[in-house]
């Protein structure tokens, strides 16, 4: 009876109690959530389109397999002279970690030059939309359909060249 | 001890302030726990990062089902008032308990054409399922090693054979046809004189389809072998009677039919009698099939919503078909290239699985927090496998991830149906808008002959 009355005092009036669970909650909805950015990207995709393919300075990279869930196609316009990607489009069959990954992918190459593109790391994708590790392969998807459009339009770039010669 | 007489005792008491009673947080009449949200709109609830406003429509009643307030009714007392051990012989409590148990027991009996003595309580129909498989391949271990069951059974079931087989069971997985019904001809080559069961699902809980109870269970009467079929989605939806269909083992649910959760009941043929080897040792409860005390208020409710179905099977039939037609001409009318999934003939209308070419079910998903559904994609599953029903049926890769199942029953009304067509066919437009497929697909591309360069 003492050690009980005592307890109640040192706790105090019931503070401790109604805080844990609505806490507990927050933490469980963080923990198993979409974040943000990957509902963003969802509700609000940047860059969905198309450019024509067959244009002299556009690169063109499709990625996935519909097998697996995924498939992505990136395009990038890139400037003659400076080397430098000026737009970017995309358009994806995939999951919301999908999306949302090469929406981040093609605003992030929008005015990097090509070299630097290449460097782009899974990473920094992933953790820009906090993707739990099962949606990894999403984020690599992107980066493989950013490295495609590059090597498209290089190869294009090598054919007009040997053409002209 | 002395030191706190009680003359200082209520200092104690009130350094802390005065007690106040502590509400649980479990307590029906507490405030729901704020979500976090960044407080813009009084009545939206931001969940998994996506915000609606209200609760969403639900329309998953294969997963399970609201109880019916009737049932809560029935059941309500034998919570607060008449909560005896139905195994108490020796007062009021236990008799009154008992009383309820057995009456509940006759209303399951009869909407499925038994005898009450037939019928035992179980915790759900994957425990019916446990029981059915192992129990009987168990007690009739000597004479029987072989079982058939179908590709497109329910988990348990599955499990349950697999599980037979590290036993050194011999399992046959029947395939199915594309529209998900059993090949009657396979089935009866299958049988050899070792089997010791059949096990068919009565109604598939992912794509609806209905499946032959009767000719299946004629064939088995004819080869002598026990059939079993697992009637969770089955019971009050469909007519079910265990002569005219010749099932010997039937395995039901409560929180399917309006019920509550946690309680199934498993038939059990007595003419001929089938045994099985129990799966709980105890008491010996429920003719020592299952032992454990019978949860009176869960019967209880598993019976009064027998009771309710029996009256308004015909009646929800017809609605629940009514609605099926006006979801998928709704959609049809809007969008093209959509699949139903499954027979149509042989379908329990309240379950309608559609797939949407071009479109991945997950993002279909996400979008469609508005609508309570479920989806047979592979990244909503645990694993990166699309479902394995839908692959049974030889449905596509790409067509499998695309899948979104709506589930109607007795409390869906038509604003809702409405309401989902309307989400669904934004959804599904504006996700083709952003597929490279759909693209390819309107330029005339015959996306079959591409190869995928796959990482």
């Amino acid at each position: 009876m003492m050690l009980r009355t005592a307890g109640r005092w040192l706790l105090g009036p019931a503070s401790g109690v109604e805080a844990a669970p609505a806490a507990a909650l927050a933490a469980a909805a963080a923990r198993r959530g979409y974040h943000e950015r990957v509902v963003d990207h969802y509700n609000n995709p940047r860059n969905v389109g198309s450019f024509d393919k067959d244009d002299a300075d556009v690169g063109t990279g499709i990625v996935g397999a519909p097998a697996c869930g995924d498939v992505m196609k990136l395009q990038i316009r890139v400037d003659e002279g400076s080397g430098r990607i000026v737009d970017a489009r995309f358009k994806t069959s995939g999951c919301g970690s999908a999306i949302a990954s090469s929406s981040v992918a093609s605003e992030w190459v929008k005015g990097k030059q090509m070299e630097e593109v290449g460097e782009l790391r899974t990473r920094e994708i992933a953790k820009h939309l906090s993707l739990p590790p099962v949606k990894l392969h999403c984020s690599m998807l992107a980066e493989d359909a950013i490295k495609a459009a590059v090597k498209d339009y290089e190869a294009k770039k090598g054919k007009l060249v040997k053409a002209d010669e | 001890m002395a030191l706190l007489s009680r003359r200082l005792l209520p200092l104690c008491l009130r350094r802390g302030g005065p007690a106040a009673p502590r509400a649980l947080s479990t307590a029906a009449a507490a405030p729901a726990p704020a979500f976090p949200s960044d407080g813009e709109e009084e009545d939206s609830i931001t969940v998994k990062g996506v915000r609606i406003s209200g609760r969403p429509l639900y329309m998953d009643m294969q997963a399970t089902t609201p109880v019916d307030p009737r049932v809560l009714d029935a059941m309500l007392p034998f919570y607060l008032s008449r909560y005896g051990n139905p195994h108490s012989r020796t007062h009021l409590y236990g008799w009154e308990s008992d009383a309820a148990v057995e009456a509940a027991r006759a209303r399951v009996a009869s909407l499925v054409g038994a005898d009450p003595r037939e019928i035992f309580f179980t915790s759900g129909a994957t425990e019916c399922n446990n029981i059915a498989v192992k129990g009987v391949m168990r007690f009739y271990r000597d004479r029987r090693r072989h079982v058939i069951t179908t590709q497109t059974e329910h988990k348990c079931v599955l499990d349950s054979c697999r599980y037979l087989q590290q036993e050194g069971f011999d399992v046959t997985y029947l395939p199915v046809r594309s529209d998900g019904l059993v090949d009657l001809a396979q089935l009866e080559d299958a049988i050899r004189p070792d089997t010791g069961l059949v096990s068919v699902m009565a109604v598939n809980n992912e794509i609806g389809v209905v499946q032959p109870l009767e000719e299946i269970g004629r064939i088995c009467k004819e080869k002598g072998v026990p059939f079993h079929t697992d009637a969770a989605q089955a019971l009050g939806k469909i007519p079910i009677d265990v002569n005219r269909m010749g099932i010997g083992l039937m395995s039901l649910s409560g929180h399917k039919i309006y019920g509550p959760k946690g309680v199934g009941a498993l038939y059990l043929r007595r003419r001929p009698r089938i045994r099985v080897e129990p799966q709980m040792s105890g008491g010996g409860q429920e003719r020592g099939i299952r032992s454990g005390t019978v949860p009176t208020p869960l019967v209880v409710g598993f019976g009064a919503a027998c009771e309710i179905a029996a009256q308004e099977m015909d009646y929800d039939h017809r609605r629940v078909s009514a609605l099926q037609q006006r979801l998928l001409d709704g959609i049809r009318a809007q969008v093209d290239e959509v699949v139903i999934n499954g027979s149509m003939e042989h379908r329990y209308p309240g379950n309608l699985n559609l797939s949407f070419a071009y479109v991945e079910g997950e993002s279909l998903l996400m979008g469609l927090k508005e609508v309570a559904v479920s989806s047979g994609s592979a990244c909503t599953s645990a694993s990166l496998e699309p479902s394995y029903v839908l692959r049974a049926l030889g449905v596509e890769e790409d067509m499998a991830h695309t899948s979104i199942r709506f589930g109607m029953g007795r409390f869906t009304t038509e604003e809702e149906v409405d309401r989902a067509i309307e989400l669904t066919v934004h959804q599904v437009k504006k996700l083709r808008d952003m597929s490279p497929l759909y693209e390819m697909a309107k330029a005339g591309i015959d996306l079959k002959s591409i190869e995928w360069s796959q990482h």
